[in-house]
């Protein structure tokens, strides 16, 4: 007892060496990320050397002088290709990861994803009509993901929609209505595949189901995707506190002055504006946003404000590499990135439930 | 100081509360008693805020409550509620930190002054070696402990409870409720146990179906010849050293009266 007033008095309840760990935590994952992308960039069915690759991006970014060592076909691998694509990889990755978060939190239910409100399934249904049938031709290059981000918009207003009653909108109605339209918007996405009759479209139509990053380019997508998930890991950073309370309770969140409707609402409104960006800039890639969270609970504890910029950091890093994975192992053929992230997200899954049940939680 | 001015809450077609006005004056402990189902958690709720009450208002040190926005409301009353935590891994230090919440602008985290406070109510109702366990796999009446020192972190002029003596074995509840009285804030407090409200409260509103059946002292409101027909059990009061003491007599056949 009397040592655990002096430590109270000194570390104040050991909160400040939790948070000096975070601190360490954030600079590995960040200096882990930074090497990720260097190698990922570096690697396919052309292996470039991480220095080469190192030289060219810091040449581009911030104007290095110094003689070119590289070739043009090295250079256009490494700058048009490659750098976008795992660029887009990170920001959805982290998107992923913190919608996932927010959603645990925001539904009181760990096994909550970014899916779980069926916004994926509107995006689907989007880029299918886009893919079978001209949708959104008029917006020439961008045809496919703004029609996926229209389909994902009018899910989560719908879900939304449902979900209100009087002004609130509760847990269980969230998910209840998540459900709903996720059903509703796949059976819309087979029906539009079925009535298409086209076999390449159907086949094209899968791979965009099944997550690719491969449209990334140095475009208006992967500005805006940059920007809103910047945003919302920011915000979600800053409303650390708020979630907190939030996963506790909706009294008990009034009682520490958040009201839990208008919080909630606005959560509802960041994440799923997240979630359609991300969705049409690369289809829905599974597990990423279920299983981060945990990962990043396990590693610096609940405290959203720690679990939310390191949950980020740790998607980013773990899609790049399912990435790099879906391009080499069968190249040059490519697998969609979401077979790679079920196929390793689910065992890990499942060792994560059990590890959490033996300790008892 | 809370006024409640003719408050009503029903659920369904069921009014549980019906005009009903309260006062919790400052520095002083009102106990709100009653039997099962005669709306004492509903009342505490509509003081808080948790639910609207359609008719009347709420006054909060002569504000509205309904006017306060959710953070000042939260600097003035602090709340203990039956709530198990949910999911959350929160351990206990974190917990209590959380009570600093409504102190803090959206982009101030908690400071050193913050874990003090913090450190020193999780001390005051005796949980400090608890500080890294996480809540969630606390016993019943740890939690309780814990969600009373948040509610102290909190540091607000007026602290609601509702039965924070569930859970607690009899020295916690009587350390609980000498807690409270010791605070210089004005509390609100629903009991069960008519001898803790004895000795711990100053005031006393006992409820009976959907009101108000008696208001005062202590000593006003335990008279056997009010709280008998409310609950419906024979009772003897003693006053012993100053103090009241009640003893129960099931067999006593007491006309039970609704109100």
């Amino acid at each position: 007892m009397a040592t655990t007033t002096m430590r109270a008095e000194r570390d104040l309840l050991g909160l400040a060496a939790q948070r000096r760990r975070t601190g360490i935590w954030l600079l590995a994952l960040t200096a882990g990320l930074i090497l990720t992308g260097v190698v990922a960039v570096g690697s396919g069915a052309i292996g470039i050397p991480p220095t080469t690759v190192a030289r060219i991006v810091g040449h581009h970014l911030l104007g290095l002088p110094g003689e070119v060592t590289w070739t043009p076909p090295q250079e256009a691998i490494v700058w048009q290709v490659r750098l976008p694509r795992v660029l887009l990889g990170m920001l959805v990755g982290a998107g992923l990861a913190v919608c996932g978060v927010a959603l645990q939190a925001m539904v009181r239910n760990v096994l909550a994803d970014p899916y779980l409100l069926g916004i994926n399934s509107g995006a689907s249904s989007g880029a299918a009509a886009a893919i079978l049938f001209g949708a959104g031709a008029g917006f020439g290059q961008y045809a496919l993901s703004t029609s996926a981000f229209l389909g994902a918009l009018a899910a989560s207003l719908l879900v939304f929609l449902i979900a209100r009653s009087g002004g609130r909108v509760t847990s269980v109605r969230l998910l209840l209505a998540g459900v709903a339209v996720g059903y509703a918007l796949y059976a819309t996405t087979s029906f539009l595949i079925f009535a298409s009759g086209s076999a390449e479209g159907s086949r094209s139509v899968m791979f965009w189901l099944l997550g690719s990053l491969g449209l990334a380019r140095w475009d208006a997508l992967l500005a805006v995707a940059a920007v809103v998930l910047g945003g919302t890991i920011l915000y979600l950073t800053v409303a650390g506190r708020r979630l907190d309370v939030l996963a506790i309770g909706d009294e008990t969140a009034q009682t520490l002055g958040v009201s839990p409707a208008r919080f909630r609402i606005r959560l509802l409104v960041v994440v799923s504006l997240s979630v359609g960006v991300l969705v049409s800039a690369a289809g829905s890639i599974g597990f990423i946003g279920l299983v981060v969270p945990h990962l990043a609970r396990r590693i610096v504890g609940s405290p959203h404000v720690r679990v939310v910029p390191v949950a980020a950091l740790l998607g980013a890093i773990l899609l790049v590499w399912a990435d790099v994975l879906a391009r080499v192992l069968l190249a040059p053929q490519e697998i969609p990135i979401g077979i790679i992230t079920s196929l390793l997200g689910a065992p890990f899954l499942v060792v994560l439930i059990r590890r959490l049940h033996a300790s008892g939680a | 100081m809370i006024e409640a001015t003719t408050v009503s809450w029903r659920y369904g077609a069921n009014p549980v509360i019906d005009g009903v006005s309260v006062t919790a004056r400052p520095g002083r402990v009102l106990g709100l008693i009653g039997p099962n189902g005669s709306g004492k958690t509903t009342l505490l709720r509509l003081l808080y805020g948790a639910l609207r009450s359609p008719s009347g208002r709420v006054l909060v040190d002569g504000d509205d409550l309904a006017g306060l926005g959710s953070r000042e409301a939260a600097r003035r009353l602090a709340v203990v509620v039956q709530e198990n935590g949910g999911e959350t891994a929160l351990t206990v230090a974190e917990m209590v930190l959380l009570g600093r919440g409504p102190h803090l602008s959206t982009f101030q985290r908690a400071g050193r002054a913050d874990h003090d406070i913090a450190a020193r109510c999780l001390a005051r109702v005796g949980a400090a070696h608890l500080a890294d366990r996480a809540f969630t796999r606390l016993s019943g009446g740890e939690r309780q402990r814990v969600l009373i020192a948040r509610a102290l972190a909190q540091q607000a002029t007026h602290l609601l409870l509702d039965e924070p003596t569930n859970h607690l074995d009899i020295r916690y509840q009587h350390e609980i409720l000498r807690l409270v009285r010791d605070l210089d804030t004005c509390s609100v407090v629903v009991l069960h146990d008519l001898n803790l409200a004895a000795r711990y409260c100053d005031d006393l509103v006992l409820l009976g179906r959907g009101g108000v059946v008696a208001a005062g002292t202590v000593d006003e409101v335990l008279d056997p010849a009010v709280i008998e027909p409310v609950y419906g059990i024979g009772i003897r009061r003693l006053d012993l050293d100053g103090a009241i003491h009640l003893l129960f007599q099931p067999h006593t056949a007491v006309e039970r009266t609704t109100v």
